[in-house]
């Protein structure tokens, strides 16, 4: 077992000079029965807006606090400890602000272990600890009130949840080891895996308590002192907890290393094998079933150390902050208040993609929404199925009856183009081709207002060329969006050589109205995600035309993490789109990239891969092979994996010295919210740089430092 | 006496009383809070109430802005979690908020309007100086309505001790020195707390469970009254030591009908008999119980002999001792406030009507040779009040 008091944290402590200090504030709180509680309050001495984080001083004064405190339960002056947070918030979790600039690998484990050092005193004061889960409780928060004896929860909290998976750690002050044998395997699964890898889904109180996480949950109106009774009742023997899903002989010998096997086989079949902290900890998972606390706490610290000096976590706390801080300050956005007010909306069309922006537009911007068509039937027929749609949202319980109605309301759909004369905004769905978008936009130039701003969502086609035939190019933006189009975060926003400064910012506005992380492009081909990944699906069909069997160009792809390989992704995006795709860009830029002919033929064949009956890719499908069969000179997935990080490297490179978007930043953060690539790749720039790929093209790097851990 | 159905008096609690200003343990917590926890601890004592059965929550502030301003009876409901079918106001007579409260919800009972009630009162003294963000109207002075002095509460305190020079400063001095010792003696016996629900507070030293008064001084002697500065004159009588403390609190009681007592199975520790609110001269608005106590006894057709115990608030030492005088009480009459009052506790405006009803009704329980009892207490801006009450307990 490890002394963690015998270890040296200044250099830990070094590294925290501005931290900002979350104070451990103690007060003596006397219970019904005449018990004497030393109550820690953490507060960093902010509002909610500012959550209480644990950073290295942070814990040292806690540490400190908690010795008094042992000393005086020893002398009797004290008959348990409690610990809560300031209004709102227990704590968010470990400072994360520093550990970009953490040194070494024994540094790292510094961190792991002064997390145990304090942390882990809450189980040894000789008298109980109390954890009063008072408000927002992420990561090391959460393990503060893991490592005391008991727990009470308000049942208005809703953020609790261990999201160190998703940002590439291990919960490593004690999660990893308290939380399966406080409310067994499956549940701990659930806490430490399966939601961070929803896209860190966080549970609410009552789940919580559910799950056996608290041992009890009061009502927040008097929650503390309901849970100061509630200790009393525990310490004066009153109430005993109960613990109902700590696992027994049962689970231990059979449950729990059953559940890890499936485990560790689910989530490959999910994300694949290349992000580490998934299955690093699924590791401590499966050693703590039979360690003592102690080794258990040992081998946190290992992996924790192994994780926060590698690669992967340092890009995942690149993306986490792409995605939580630099999506928020768009770059190139002009000045908001140009922004003009939309009161209504107007989609043109009414097929799949024209209803489901209606759908969500009336959802987010509540203002009338009006299809037009030529059809009536084919209106009627949208218009019902949005309201379907809202119907359904009521019937799910997330929209009351009287927002149901309203929004119902608002929806309309007329052959009167007319019915656009007063929209602010209006939006085609229309064939994606130049001629008819162009002819749609010209004819509704005439009945629309004067600062009436047209959004076109073409994918393929130039925004400047669709609004030529305009009065007022300038109202037209690119508006792309990605299918479904309620559930993918990223927006496009195109703005063509025309486009005006109030247009862009009112399509920035609305964007932000939609709830989408908005990244502005220039109006080039494909825009970004779709000109990387025909990058990508260019290059696997180049190398299957040329001989290469699709299995060894999926393992080239492997090392990358993708969310899928290549082959099920052009399956998922249809054959025909994916061949139009390719002939797309090879148009724009012939010289880097590949059309294929063999696509067009898979295509009309209509298979590439096959799957099981549960719809999982299972391999690929032999008319497939044999249509492509042919080539002369074959690559090996090593070469594959160089010559597409290569690719990717010089595509990218070349994308930014055009001013396809403003910087490394925005391209991953297209690749992220677009496409689904990993945090552990930061997208694609600093996965690139670190394996030289950005090196071996341009001779730099896309990010200076790399972006990258200290153990390489 | 009353006519109409008669009203009981179920039960009443408040928070603990805690020092106004940024030393004390409610700075930073919201005055509507304070009131809500106080009202879910009403209702946790009394389980047999069906929340739903409620029919109207009076509550009041003198100060109604700001955290106690959102419509109290009906904002605190819902923060208590009542059931949004219970209705709620605000109501405001100043120091007498939470007993006007009380005797407007009674008047509903009486005519059969309701059957269940809660009313109370919540001051925040630190958050709502007395009289900040006020305009007296000018007509006050140019038409000389009332004496500018009349809006300083010491002010009028001083004015008593003019107009009854027998009133002295060691008389008042030694009325609190009891006070205190009788509100010490009561919290030894454990009668005040067994009252009060524990109100969680949270400061720059962390968060705390407030379970007793804060403004309480035992141990309190003349010659430590003597040594007080008089902040409202020079050479003056009144003191911070035999004055009621600014203080942060909130009170609240059930009220029911004869009725409901009956279908609920509750058990009243009180009935009233009678109230009376009447108007005195601003400028020495502590007199105010003597004219509202003549005119309840008279309704009620009762005198001073038929009451077995008073709890008359403690604004001022000074304005107690007129009353007593008046009626020809002795300064320690035991009858009168024998569980210490206002200079002890303190005096959160508006709640404090509510904290003398539950403090005769502990008195009542303890003396079941008592028939009658009587709650009152002077109002600024010139008025008192008084409530009459019968005990439940009462054996000839």
């Amino acid at each position: 077992m490890t002394d963690y008091d015998a270890l040296d944290y200044a250099p830990l402590l070094a590294l925290a000079d501005d931290e900002v200090v979350t104070h451990s504030r103690v007060r003596d709180v006397t219970t019904p029965s005449g018990k004497t509680i030393a109550l820690i309050t953490l507060d960093n001495g902010f509002d909610y807006k500012r959550p209480n984080t644990l950073g290295p001083k942070t814990l040292e004064e806690l540490n400190d606090v908690l010795i008094d405190l042992k000393g005086r339960a020893s002398r009797g002056e004290i008959h348990a400890v409690a610990i809560t947070g300031k209004q709102f918030i227990l704590a968010a979790g470990a400072d994360l602000s520093k550990v970009n600039t953490v040194p070494s690998v024994d540094v790292a484990r510094l961190l792991a272990q002064q997390g145990h050092r304090t942390l882990g005193r809450l189980n040894e004061l000789g008298v109980p600890s109390f954890a009063f889960v008072n408000g927002l409780a992420l990561g090391g928060g959460l393990e503060v009130a893991l490592n005391a004896t008991y727990r009470t929860v308000d049942s208005s909290v809703s953020a609790l949840g261990l999201p160190e998976v998703f940002l590439g750690l291990v919960p490593g002050w004690g999660g990893a080891t308290l939380l399966p044998h406080l409310v067994g395997i499956r549940n701990a699964l659930r806490l430490i895996i399966e939601n961070p890898l929803r896209n860190n889904r966080l549970i609410d109180a009552k789940t919580a308590y559910r799950l056996g996480f608290a041992d009890v949950m009061f009502s927040p109106i008097r929650f503390l002192e309901d849970s100061l009774v509630w200790a009393d009742k525990v310490l004066t023997g009153r109430i005993s907890v109960r613990r109902k899903f700590s696992p027994g002989f049962f689970e231990r010998a059979f449950v729990w290393p059953q559940a890890i096997r499936i485990a560790r086989a689910s989530v490959a079949a999910k994300i694949g094998r290349v992000a580490k902290s998934p299955f690093a900890a699924l590791d401590v998972l499966a050693y703590t079933r039979t360690a003592s606390r102690g080794d258990s706490f040992a081998r946190e610290d290992e992996i924790l150390s192994s994780l926060i000096s590698g690669d992967q976590f340092q890009a995942s706390m690149y993306a986490f902050n792409l995605v939580q801080k630099h999506a928020k300050k768009p770059s190139g956005a002009p000045d908001p208040t140009l922004a003009q007010p939309v009161t209504k909306v107007g989609v043109i069309g009414a097929g799949l993609m024209a209803r489901q922006f209606a759908l969500l537009f009336v959802r987010r911007l509540k203002v009338p929404v009006v299809l037009t068509d030529i059809d009536q039937a084919r209106l009627d027929d949208a218009v019902a199925y949005i309201h379907r749609e809202i119907a359904d949202l009521n019937a799910k319980g997330l929209l009351s009856s009287d927002e149901t109605s309203r929004l119902q309301s608002l929806v309309t759909g007329t052959t009167d183009k007319n019915a656009f004369a007063d929209a602010d905004w209006v939006i085609e769905a229309v064939f994606e081709e130049l001629a008819i978008k162009q002819e749609v936009f010209a004819s509704f130039e005439k009945i629309i207002s004067p600062t009436a701003i047209f959004a076109t969502n073409t994918s393929s086609l130039s925004v400047a060329q669709i609004g030529s035939k305009l009065k007022h190019p300038g109202r037209l933006v690119g508006f792309h969006f990605f299918n479904p189009v309620a559930v993918m975060p990223l927006l496009e926003v195109v703005r063509a050589g025309t486009t005006t400064d109030e247009t862009l910012a009112t399509a920035m506005k609305v964007a932000a109205s939609l709830r989408k992380t908005a990244v502005i492009t220039s109006d080039s081909t494909g825009f970004v995600v779709n000109r990387l990944l025909a990058k990508v699906l260019g290059e696997a069909m180049h190398a299957v035309d040329t001989g290469t069997h699709p299995s060894v160009i999926d393992a080239g792809c492997a090392p990358f993490g993708m969310p899928m390989p290549p082959f099920v992704l052009l399956d998922l995006v249809g054959l025909k789109v994916g061949a139009h795709v390719l002939d797309t860009h090879h148009a724009a830029f012939p010289d880097r990239f590949f059309d294929s002919e063999n696509l067009h033929k898979l295509a009309d064949y209509g298979r590439i891969i096959t799957r099981d009956k549960k719809g999982n890719p299972s391999g690929f499908d032999k008319g497939a092979l044999n249509i492509v069969k042919g080539g002369t000179s074959p690559m090996t997935a090593e070469a594959f994996q160089k010559r597409l990080e290569d690719g990717l490297a010089d595509e990218i490179h070349r994308m930014l010295d055009e001013g396809v978007v403003a910087s490394a930043q925005d391209i991953d953060l297209c690749m992220i919210m677009g496409a689904g690539w990993p945090f552990q790749m930061g997208g694609i720039t600093p996965y690139l740089d670190r394996v030289g790929a950005s090196e071996r093209v341009f001779g730099k790097t896309f990010h200076s430092p790399r972006i990258a851990g200290v153990q390489n | 006496m009353a006519i109409g159905n008669r009203v009981a008096f179920i039960d009443g609690v408040r928070s603990p009383f805690g020092r106004a200003g940024e030393k004390g343990v409610f700075w930073t917590t919201r005055a509507d809070d304070i009131m809500a926890k106080t009202v879910v601890g009403l209702l946790e004592r009394n389980p047999k109430v069906p929340p739903a059965a409620i029919d109207e929550v009076a509550l009041a502030a003198a100060t109604q802005a700001g955290d106690q301003g959102l419509v109290l009876g009906r904002s605190v409901g819902i923060l208590a979690g009542l059931p949004l079918s219970v209705p709620g106001y605000a109501i405001d007579r100043w120091c007498a908020g939470a007993m006007t409260a009380t005797t407007t919800v009674a008047g509903g009972i009486a005519m059969g309007a309701y059957d269940i009630a809660i009313a109370g009162g919540v001051e925040h003294m630190g958050h709502h100086p007395i009289g900040a963000g006020l305009e007296p109207n000018p007509r006050f002075i140019s038409e000389k309505l009332v004496d500018p002095a009349a809006l300083s509460m010491g002010e009028t305190a001083e004015r008593l001790h003019d107009r009854f020079p027998q009133l002295t400063k060691e008389r008042s001095d030694r009325f609190s020195m009891a006070s205190q010792a009788k509100a010490e003696a009561a919290y030894e016996a454990g009668k005040i707390q067994a009252d009060l629900v524990p109100v969680s507070a949270s400061g720059e030293a962390g968060w705390t469970v407030v379970s007793v008064d804060e403004t309480r001084r035992p141990g309190t002697n003349m010659e430590g009254l003597a040594d007080l500065k008089t902040p409202f004159r020079p050479h003056g009588r009144v003191t911070a030591g035999n004055a009621s403390g600014l203080t942060d609190g909130a009170t609240a009681c059930i009220l029911a009908s004869d009725e409901a007592v009956a279908k609920y199975g509750l058990t009243p520790k009180m009935y009233l008999v009678t109230y009376a609110f009447v108007g005195v001269e601003p400028e020495v608005m502590g007199i105010g119980p003597i004219p509202s106590t003549e005119k309840a006894l008279a309704k009620a057709g009762l005198t001073m002999d038929d009451i077995g115990l008073i709890e008359i608030n403690e604004a001022f030492a000074v304005q107690v001792l007129s009353f007593t005088d008046h009626f020809g009480l002795p300064d320690d009459d035991p009858r009168v406030n024998p569980m210490g009052g206002a200079i002890a506790f303190g005096h959160p405006l508006a709640s404090s009507g509510v904290r003398l009803m539950i403090q005769l009704a502990r008195g009542f329980a303890e003396h079941p040779e008592v028939r009658y009892g009587m709650t009152t207490m002077c109002v600024g801006l010139g008025q008192g009040g008084t409530v009459i009450w019968e005990n439940p307990n009462w054996k000839k």
